[in-house]
């Protein structure tokens, strides 16, 4: 079981959590083209080693995360909240 | 063989005496016995019949690793089949039982299979399935069926009693610094240390009592060590097995709480199935001896030396008479020492000619000398042996027991299921724990230490280890070197004897023979994971604790390379079989999954509503009235809602509270209609497409002020869409001040419906004059009171095409506010409805949801594409008209009829044209009702082209699931009130 250390509750079953998909992707603006919507739905890098992904903390403090995770061991470097904002708070907190 | 009981033996506790049943006779055992002890001490030799040859199989070891005595405890509905007998602890009442034979283990029939053993060989069923030549005169699926029958009968082990489990499991939780699994010396010690420390930490021991292999020491008492471990805060948790290790230093417990009492406290789970958090494990999960293959190695009365060793010091049963023991290591003479001074004849057969061991000369040692037959059937006649280096026919000796040791094999599974691959020790011939970078360390002898103080050194070491790796001391530690003793072990995993056709068993449990790794290398499959699949190699339960290093070998033999060369089979979790009972805890019958309930959920049952499951939640169905069927029912509520007033929960609809200066904006975006002018007071029913421009859900939004609305969604789709709002906030928008909260549960909500239902709630409200048409027009929305002054929101919504509002009210008044509404609605003879009219309204007025709605639908399909803003852009209007989506050979929504009007359809009814009834046909029926509106069924459903197309042509509906066909007439989905004249009334 991989074990997610959440900035706002802790270190916490991953049951509680959804995976949520490529964090790294730039999703463009809703005018852009069906091309470049294309390429950020269905592209994706079949990384192996670390790569950064969203989780949802939906049965706990409901923030989405980044979380740096090992596709090969689950090893995970660091969590962060994705909205920019909550980032600077849990630095702030640290 | 002859087993018996000795007087000054044993660690069981002579004052109990217990009585249990093997095979329906009646015997006697004690206190601290295992069935396998005790079936022992009665000389009961055999206790199964092996899994293809149905051959006569006796008691191997004292442990999990057992292969050959599998029982069968308890009876009717607790009945557990598979049971090791070397691990059940004995109670009074037990009843066992022997399996995998007919009438019994003693005279078992299908012992004839023995006899046809080359219908057996590895790979047979595989090329059973094939259609194997000689049998040419069947193939493939037909063959198999014909043997079907017989092999599921004949091969196999104990039957599931087939009726629901009567016990009761737990799962559990706990957190720890660290575990320590193995309550050996290794263990004890790592504990002990850890503790001093400050560590909080646990002990798992599978067995029920702590001490490790220093239970079969003839002078060991734990009580001490007990005491040691209480004082210091230790958890002692015995009668528990990890089974598995997990990410993070997660690991899997089973505690066997009630499996050895007789009359268990119906109030006390009967396992427990734990998840401890860790953040150190130490594995001392210590080795298991393996047996050699030789022909007829697997005769009742053949067991591993430590085996008889543990017999006689903890149970006190000698196993033998005369006994052989047969080895190629040190560990066997302490307990040919002990044997002998119990009273038994002992013979050592050491593989090695050149080695050097101290003894008190008490039996025989003949040092360069192997077994290479047993002769016997059901018992040990005698056996043969051979000089090591040449086997031949040279020498018989009398014995009826034979011991077996060919070397030890570290416990490593549990690193294994972690990932990390053990490495070969030629010294030691075992695979070795490699290291790994996470939090786990191995001591004792699951990292190849023979010797006791090594071990104890080892699990100092150990939690050193994990001091260090925690980041709470850095101080120097060494492991002992591997081994341990004095003479190194001679490799021998087979003796092979060329002028026999015997059988030389490799693995007990799935009765794999020499031959048939043999077989499986001059057929291909030499890789180890094809050698394991086709042989079935270590695929037991016990997975080859015993025998899968003779594979390997034999194999490496073959192949004229060295075992590591050949690999090693990856152990997977569990280490011993968990049960399905422990793995789903009390998830099971009503408890399987949560239940969701409407505050309104007892009103509803008292006012006589049959409830349905919609997804978690329970919805009324339909209210029947005395002797009504669903269908008298429904079709007379929604009649009644058609012609005068019904209400009906809808609480279960998702409910979101948007708030925020950007709200406004944010709707507008996820929507793919317009909500840039939606004026305040007024609600918009609004659908939300995914990325990929396929329909998410629909639903409406109220906007209750100027930067907040109260948004519905689905029943089903109300977590999907607030996880999807939140993700669109917190990771893409993130400069939109928007705040979202799911409400669902907050607001109880009820749909008025029907030409009476302005007036019901004029007699609900403080202040009728708020509803008037004017005040509150078609999606207009008020806040106002309901009598007593209950705060109260109220929309004109339709989902049933009538004049219909939708009232919300804090969930905590949700009854008050249904006692009300019904003193009314009775009023004008109105009714209550369920969710069966509420469809039957909906597919008269052609409203989609998720029957239609189902992840592959684009908003066009669905027929709303006014629905589809072209003033803006919103999540999917990029990707809704791409590639095949745009195409115009669309399956899209339209109504069906049976073209025979006293015709009835089903939804799953396939769409076909004349002539062509065929595959998936060109569309297909998802939702169906009788209309009391039309007075015959209406569907609608999916048709390549759409109305347009098909509007003049007779369609035919395939059913033939239900052998069902009828034709069909497509007719636009809006069957009544095409206009919508009804809901502006
Ligand atoms: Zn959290």
């Amino acid at each position: 079981m991989i074990r997610i250390n959440c900035p706002y509750c802790g270190e916490r079953d991953h049951s509680e959590f959804n995976y949520g998909g490529d964090a790294t992707v730039k999703y463009p603006s809703l005018d852009s083209s069906e091309k470049e919507w294309t390429e950020a739905i269905f592209f994706r890098k079949n990384i192996k080693g670390f790569q950064l992904e969203t989780w949802h903390h939906s049965h706990g403090c409901r923030m989405w995360l980044v979380v740096e995770r090992s596709t090969v061991t689950h090893e995970i470097k660091s969590v962060k909240p994705c909205h920019p904002d909550l980032q600077k708070v849990v630095e702030n907190n640290k | 063989m002859k087993t018996s009981r000795l007087d000054k033996y044993g660690k069981i506790n002579r004052d109990k005496i217990l009585s249990f049943s093997w095979d329906k006779k009646k015997y006697k055992g004690f206190e601290g016995d295992t069935l396998a002890s005790a079936l022992l001490a009665n000389n009961i030799g055999i206790v199964g019949r092996s899994f293809k040859y149905h051959r006569p199989r006796g008691i191997f070891s004292s442990g999990v690793e057992e292969s050959g005595a599998l029982v069968t405890i308890g009876s009717k509905d607790k009945r557990d089949p598979n049971v090791r007998a070397t691990t059940q602890e004995l109670y009074d009442g037990l009843e066992a039982r022997g399996q995998n034979a007919f009438p019994n283990v003693n005279f078992d029939l299908a012992g004839i299979n023995n006899y046809l053993g080359r219908f057996f060989a590895a790979g047979f069923y595989y090329k059973t399935f094939m259609g194997i030549p000689p049998f040419e005169w069947g193939k493939g699926t037909a063959i198999w069926m014909f043997f079907e029958k017989f092999i599921r009968k004949a091969a196999g082990m104990g039957s599931a009693s087939g009726l629901p489990d009567p016990d009761s499991y737990e799962h559990a939780h706990d957190f720890c610094d660290l575990i320590v699994i193995g309550s050996g010396p290794a263990g004890v010690a790592a504990a002990i240390e850890a503790a001093e420390k400050k560590l909080d930490v646990i002990l798992v021991e599978q067995d029920s009592l702590i001490g490790g292999d220093q239970l079969a020491e003839n002078d060991f008492d734990n009580s001490q060590i007990k005491n040691q471990l209480e004082n210091l805060g230790i958890k002692i948790m015995t009668r528990t097995t990890a089974f598995g290790l997990y990410d993070n230093c997660v690991v899997g417990l089973l505690e066997r709480v009630t499996d050895h009492i007789s009359v268990p406290n119906i109030n006390i789970p009967r396992q427990r199935f734990w998840t401890i958090r860790a953040k150190h494990i130490i594995v001392g999960a210590g080795a298991i001896e393996r047996h050699i293959a030789f022909n007829n190695n697997d005769i009742p009365g053949v067991m591993t030396v430590n085996a008889s060793k543990h017999y006689l010091n903890r149970y006190g049963v000698l196993t033998g008479k005369t006994i052989a023991i047969a080895t190629n290591n040190d560990s066997v003479y302490e307990t040919a020492q002990q044997l002998s001074e119990a009273g038994a004849n002992v013979t050592v057969l050491d593989s090695r000619t050149n080695f050097e061991i101290k003894t008190n000369k008490s039996f025989e040692i003949r040092k360069g000398y192997v077994p290479y037959n047993i002769n016997g059937s059901k018992k040990i006649d005698s056996l043969d042996i051979s000089k090591s280096e040449n086997i031949n026919k040279s020498e018989t000796i009398n014995c009826d027991q034979v011991l077996l040791s060919g070397g030890w094999s570290p416990a490593v599974h549990l690193l294994s299921h972690r990932g990390v691959r053990p490495k070969w020790d030629y010294n030691n011939a075992c695979f070795l724990p490699s290291d790994t970078k996470e939090n786990i360390t191995m001591i004792g002898s699951s990292r190849g230490l023979w010797n006791k103080n090594d071990c104890i050194a080892s699990g100092i070491a150990g939690t050193t280890d994990a001091l260090n790796r925690l980041g709470i001391s850095k101080t120097n530690y060494f492991f002992p070197k591997p081994g341990g003793w004095k003479n190194p072990i001679q490799p021998l995993y087979e003796v092979k004897y060329k002028k026999s056709r015997s059988k030389s068993f490799v693995d007990y449990q799935h009765d794999v023979t020499t031959d048939d790794v043999r077989l499986a290398h001059r057929e291909g499959f030499i890789s180890v994971e094809h050698l394991k699949r086709y042989t079935t190699l270590g695929m037991a339960n016990d997975q080859g604790k015993m025998g899968n290093i003779i594979g390997l070998s034999l194999m490496a033999d073959l192949l004229n390379k060295e075992i590591p060369e050949v690999g090693t089979t990856v152990f997977r979790p569990p280490y011993t079989p968990v049960s399905i009972g422990a793995l789903s805890g009390r998830n099971v019958g009503k408890h399987f999954r949560p239940l969701r309930v409407t505050p309104m959920h007892q009103w509803n049952i008292d006012h006589g509503a049959k409830m349905i499951e919609v997804g978690l939640y329970q919805r009324p169905w339909y209210y029947p009235k005395e002797n009504e069927t669903l269908s008298d029912s429904y079709i007379r509520e929604a009649t009644t809602v058609r012609k005068k007033v019904g209400i009906c929960d809808v609480t279960s609809l998702g409910k979101i509270s948007i708030q925020g200066p950007d709200s406004t904006e944010f709707l507008n975006r996820i929507y793919s209609n317009g909500f840039s002018k939606l004026q305040v007071g007024k609600a918009r029913y609004g659908i939300m497409l995914r990325d990929d421009g396929i329909v998410m859900d629909d639903g409406t939004s109220w906007r209750l002020s100027e930067n907040e609305y109260f948004m519905t969604t689905s029943t089903g789709e109300a977590a999907k869409v607030m996880s999807w709002l939140e993700e669109l906030l917190q990771t893409r928008w993130t400069d939109l001040k928007v705040n979202v909260t799911s409400v669902s549960e907050q607001w109880a909500g009820v749909s008025v419906a029907g030409p009476k239902s302005r007036e019901v709630l004029n007699n609900c409200v403080d202040d009728p004059s708020v509803i008037t048409n004017n005040n509150l027009p078609f999606m207009g929305v008020i806040s106002t009171f309901l009598k007593g002054n209950i705060p109260c929101r109220i929309a004109r919504i339709s989902f049933s095409g009538e004049l219909a509002f939708e009232v919300y009210v804090k969930s905590d008044f949700a009854n008050t506010m249904m006692d009300l509404l019904w003193e009314h609605t009775k009023k004008y003879d109105g009714c209550l409805y369920g969710l069966e009219a509420l469809g039957a309204l909906r597919v008269e007025k052609g409203h989609v949801t998720a029957a239609e709605l189902d992840g592959r639908v684009t908003i066009d399909d669905a027929g709303l594409s006014k629905m589809a803003s072209t003033k803006k852009s919103y999540i999917g209007s990029a990707m809704r008209k791409r590639g095949v989506l745009k195409s115009d050979d669309r399956e899209t929504l339209v109504g069906f009829f049976p073209k025979n009007l006293k015709d009835t359809f089903n939804a799953g009814t396939i769409v076909c044209e004349k002539n062509n009834i065929k595959g998936q046909g060109i569309g297909r029926i998802t939702s169906v009702t009788h209309s009391p509106e039309l007075g015959h069924w209406i569907g609608i459903g999916f048709v390549k082209g759409g109305l347009d197309k098909w509007k003049d042509t007779t369609l035919i509906g395939a059913d033939p699931v239900r052998n069902k066909q009828m034709n069909l007439q497509v007719v636009s989905p809006h069957m009544v009130d095409p206009k919508g004249e009804r809901m502006y009334a």
